[in-house]
This record gives structure tokens, sequence and C-alpha cells, in this order.
């Protein structure tokens, strides 16, 4: 029994590269048409409600509105291109281009591919996530020395939201059904989450499910860190978005592994 | 004698209620083109997709290079190489770089695959292809590549599921070529096919499936010779239920399948006087093959 389920875990702690280094070579092909696209969304967030409702809003919580988004696009860009790179990259991956089925041909166990791609939609949150903070703290929004600390933070939401995704994406009868992700769960988590407007700002019942979400976690790291303060419950937070990143894990190779290797 | 490079022991597997492998058992010696014969739906790939470990059986043993598989599938794939049915490549990347990707899921080193890259494309016939992308290549090219890529961590153990569906007669003819010179190099290949020709030119022994069962097993020409052991007769453009009862002192056996008459004879111009001269009629006279043998067994033809 148990050997069988460790067909969907990774076989050592390196087979996921060689997947991870396979997605990187054919994104290299693309990079920049990838990167413009990907940066263009939580640009225009960022300067158009930064600016606009900024002028309405004057100061949140002792900085300027526009510095206060900062670090909420952050945060939310690395939740939509973990989530992105994962429910359509790999998704695609699986099911049409069938890569994943030249690897289960390898070598490689299923655990394996699904830790590569995890590592890999990782890797695209943290670029984009990166490149929103270099371009706040080019902007004066944030502080120079706040990219290392903002920079880990990142990476653990990417990783936190890949796996989430692979969930979707190993229940996903086609395509079609990950709008629902996006607008039931994604898209609602921004708005409770802290990272357009304070969550004081919310209801009482909102506010206690708002403290049980990733992305509120990955908001409560990044924002203390780019405004230069000191992070409340560090442990808190790595800990709830590493739970996030583990069960969803485990979780979706089991069920990749009910839907590939049957 | 050495140890089988793979090896079924009363193996079963089905999906919902549908029995796809029917406790099957066989064993394929090292060096040899052992080919699983069946139509569409016999159970073929399956077959194949347990002896790669990537499903499990619900019943039965196996053994690939002496690995349980699929308890130890990962080590033993190591050792293997695979054409699967349906070309899987990266098309975004060139011949070079589908090698280079494949070759690190085994653990090699970018330099490894270097060294290794021009023999395969020498052995695939693309070298002028290398820096082409995959997308950019004819369907006989992309097979090609496909096998070369199985050949990329030098396996023992050639799994090839219906190498040749799909590819014109020059593209067909190219792979047999290429498969006769690696079992001339000892490689052990398992082949799926429902061509019977493909069958017949490569396999040393194979196993005739119908509904995931073992219906036939030996050479292929000893099987021939041992279920039909004469000429054939195939008669067309009449009713062939109606001529069947005009032959039927002539022939040894005579089969219905669709519109077609097959007779099985000793002598046949004892079948053509029989028949007379009849303009409707076209006969085709010619040595036994596979498909008859399956025929004979089932009391169907093959072709799908």
């Amino acid at each position: 029994m148990w050997q069988r389920f460790a067909s969907a875990l990774p076989a050592n702690p390196w087979n996921w590269i060689a997947v991870w280094r396979r997605n990187f070579l054919v994104w290299r092909k693309v990079a920049l048409a990838s990167i413009l696209g990907n940066l263009a969304e939580p640009m225009s967030s960022l300067f158009g409600l930064g600016f606009g409702l900024g002028m309405i809003v004057g100061g949140v919580e002792g900085t300027s509105y526009i510095a206060f988004l900062a670090a909420g696009m952050v945060a939310t860009s690395a939740m939509v291109s973990s989530t992105f790179e994962t429910i359509y990259g790999a998704y695609a991956r699986m099911q049409t281009g069938c890569t994943w089925e030249a690897v289960l041909c390898t070598p490689l166990t299923l655990g394996d591919i699904v830790l590569g791609e995890v590592a890999w939609a990782a890797s695209k949150a943290l670029l984009a996530g990166t490149a929103i903070t270099i371009v706040a703290v080019a902007l004066g929004y944030a502080e120079w020395s706040s990219i290392p600390y903002a920079l880990p933070a990142i990476a653990l939401t990417g990783v936190a939201f890949a796996s989430l995704a692979m969930v979707v994406s190993a229940l996903a009868p086609s395509h079609d059904y990950f709008i629902f992700y996006q607008s039931l769960i994604l898209t609602p988590m921004m708005y409770l989450s802290g990272a357009i407007f304070p969550i004081s700002q919310l209801p009482g019942s909102f506010q206690r499910i708002a403290a049980l979400l990733p992305l509120t976690h990955s908001v409560d790291l990044i924002r203390p860190a780019m405004l230069g303060r000191p992070v409340d419950s560090v442990g808190l937070h790595v800990g709830a978005l590493c739970i996030y990143a583990a069960i969803p894990f485990i979780v979706s190779a089991a069920l990749l592994r009910q839907r590939l290797m049957r | 004698m050495s140890s089988p490079a793979i090896d079924l022991f009363e193996v079963s597997k089905s999906y919902k209620d549908r029995t796809v492998v029917d406790a099957l058992s066989f064993t394929v010696s090292p060096g040899e083109c052992f080919g699983l014969l069946g139509p569409n739906g016999a159970g073929k790939s399956t077959l194949a997709r347990l002896i790669l470990g990537v499903a499990s059986p619900d019943a039965g043993k196996i053994y690939v290079l002496g690995e349980p598989v699929p308890a130890r599938a990962p080590l033993a794939r190591r050792g293997i190489g695979v054409v699967p049915q349906f070309d899987n490549l990266d098309l975004q990347l060139t011949v070079r770089e589908n090698l280079l990707v494949f070759g690190r899921y085994f653990g090699m080193s970018a330099t490894e695959v270097k060294a290794v890259t021009p023999s395969l494309l020498e052995f695939a016939r693309l070298e002028n292809k290398a820096d082409a992308r995959v997308a950019e290549l004819s369907g006989g090219m992309k097979r090609r590549l496909t096998l070369a890529r199985a050949l990329i961590n030098d396996p023992q153990v050639l799994v090839l599921d219906e190498p040749t569906t799909g590819l014109d007669p020059h593209g067909r003819h190219l792979i047999w070529e290429r498969l006769r010179w690696l079992l001339a190099r000892g490689k052990t290949i398992l082949l799926t096919t429902h061509f019977m020709e493909e069958a017949e030119r490569l396999c040393d022994r194979l196993c005739v499936l119908e509904h995931g069962r073992k219906i036939a097993e030996g050479q292929p020409h000893a099987l021939i010779e041992q279920q039909i052991g004469c000429q054939v007769i195939e008669i067309y453009g009449g009713d062939p239920h109606e001529l069947l009862p005009l032959v039927r002192t002539q022939v040894q056996h005579a089969e219905v399948s669709g519109e077609t008459l097959f007779c099985y004879v000793k002598d046949p111009e004892q079948v053509r006087r029989r028949l007379g001269n009849r303009p409707d009629l076209r006969l085709l006279q010619r040595p036994p093959n596979l498909e008859d043998v399956f025929l004979r067994l089932t009391g169907r033809e093959m072709k799908d």
C-alpha cells in the first residue's frame, strides 16, 4: 500500500530539477512577452488605484495609499502568476501536451513532476513579485533594504498558491472549470486579505475568515517588510503558508495519481 | 538461461467492470522481439502501462529487468526506453533540446547528452534537423525522433506501443529497418501492433490478444503453419453466404468476414474450377498470414 502511494511522492530531493529546467528552457524562448504580460496587470492596478484612489483616500495606516497598496499588489501578483502557471501551464502539460506522460516513462515519479511544476510556478511568482517590488522601491514607495525580506515571503506565497492550484488542476475535468476557482476563490480572497484596503474595514465575521486565508498571511509578511516596519508574528504567517503549501501538495499528488496512474 | 527481461504472471487489470487484461502471463527473453498483437481495445496499451509501472495491476506479478513492478518501477525504468502510441515530444523545442531535456530526466548532464546526441541523430536520420523545431518536422521524422529519444539512456529493453501507426509506407519501412538494427545490437523489444506485416517481419515470438486474454502464442511462422498450414483464397464481389455452399466440399475450412469469403485450401485450382469464370467475382490467392490466424481463432478480422 505504502509503495503504491510512494509513486505519487518525489523519489528524491533533486529529481524535480529536471522538470523545472524543461519548463525554463521552453519559457526562455518567450521570456520577454511572458514578463510583459505578467507585469502589465499588477502594474496598472498599482498605478491606477494607487494614484486614482490614493487622491481620495489620502493616507492609510501611517503611509501613502500607493505605498500601502504596493505590498498588496506584490502578494497578489505572486498569487496570480503562480496560480495561472499551474492551472493553465501545468494543466496543459498534463492534459493536452502529454509532457507529463513522457516524463512518467522515465525514472521520475509523479511526485517529482508535481514538485517540479510547483517549484516552477513559484519561480514565476517570485519573478513577478520581485519586479513589482523593485518598481515600488525605485519610485520611493518601499525601502531598498526591504528586498531581502520580501523575496522569501514572495517565494513562499508562490509555493502555497501553486500547491492549491495543483489540487484544482487535479480535480478539473477540463480547463473550463478554472474560471470558478478564479472568480469564487481568488478574487474574493484579494478583497478579504488586506491587499487593497486594511482588514480592519471589514465586518467582524469577515475579519475572522480573513485570518484563515493564505493571501492575508502573505500580505502581513510582505507589507511591513516593504515599509521597513517590524513584522508581527513571523512564525504564525510563515507556518500558515507552509501548511497551505504542504497539505495541498500531498492531496494533489494523491488525486493526480488516481487521475493519471489508473 | 539468462533471467527474463520482462516476466508477467497471471496479470489482471480492470477499469470499473470492464476487464482489460485477463490473467495474462508471458515472458520476454533478453535480445528477443516479442509482439503483442490484437485489435484496438485488446489491452495492448494497458499492458505497456502496466509493464512501465504507470498503472498498477489488480492481480498478478510483473518483473522487468529483475525489478518488481510497480513497486520498484522507477528503478526498472532506468533500463527501459519507451515509444508511446502518440508522440509526446516538446513541440516548442528543437530536436537537440528535446534530447537534452529527456536526458536530464535520466540524470544525465548536458555534457553527457551532448556526447551521445550525434549518434542518436544519425540513428534517426535527423542530422540536418538538429536545430529545427519539432513542430516543423514531418510525422515520420517525429516518430524517428521519439525512437531516438527512447535510446538516450542506452536502455536494455524497448517498449514500443504501435510505433508505425499513422505513418506512410516509406516511413514505416524506415522504422522497421531501424528496429532491426537495434535487435542486431542485442536490444530486447516489446512491440504492440495491429499490423500483421509488422509482427511477421520483426517478432521472434508473439502473443495474440483478444479482450485482454491470450488466444495464441508462438513464433509467427509456426503459428501460421499450425493454425492454417495451407493456401488462402479471398473471394470478393458476390454474396459470401451464397458462395460458401458452392465451395464447401473443396476447402479445408472457410470463413465469412464482412463481404469477403476466406477459403483455406490445399489445392486452389479446384476452387477456381468450381466457381467457373464468374466475371462478378474477384479471387485473390495468397500464402496464409497472421490475419488468418486471428480470423481462425476468433471468427473476426483483426483490421479495425
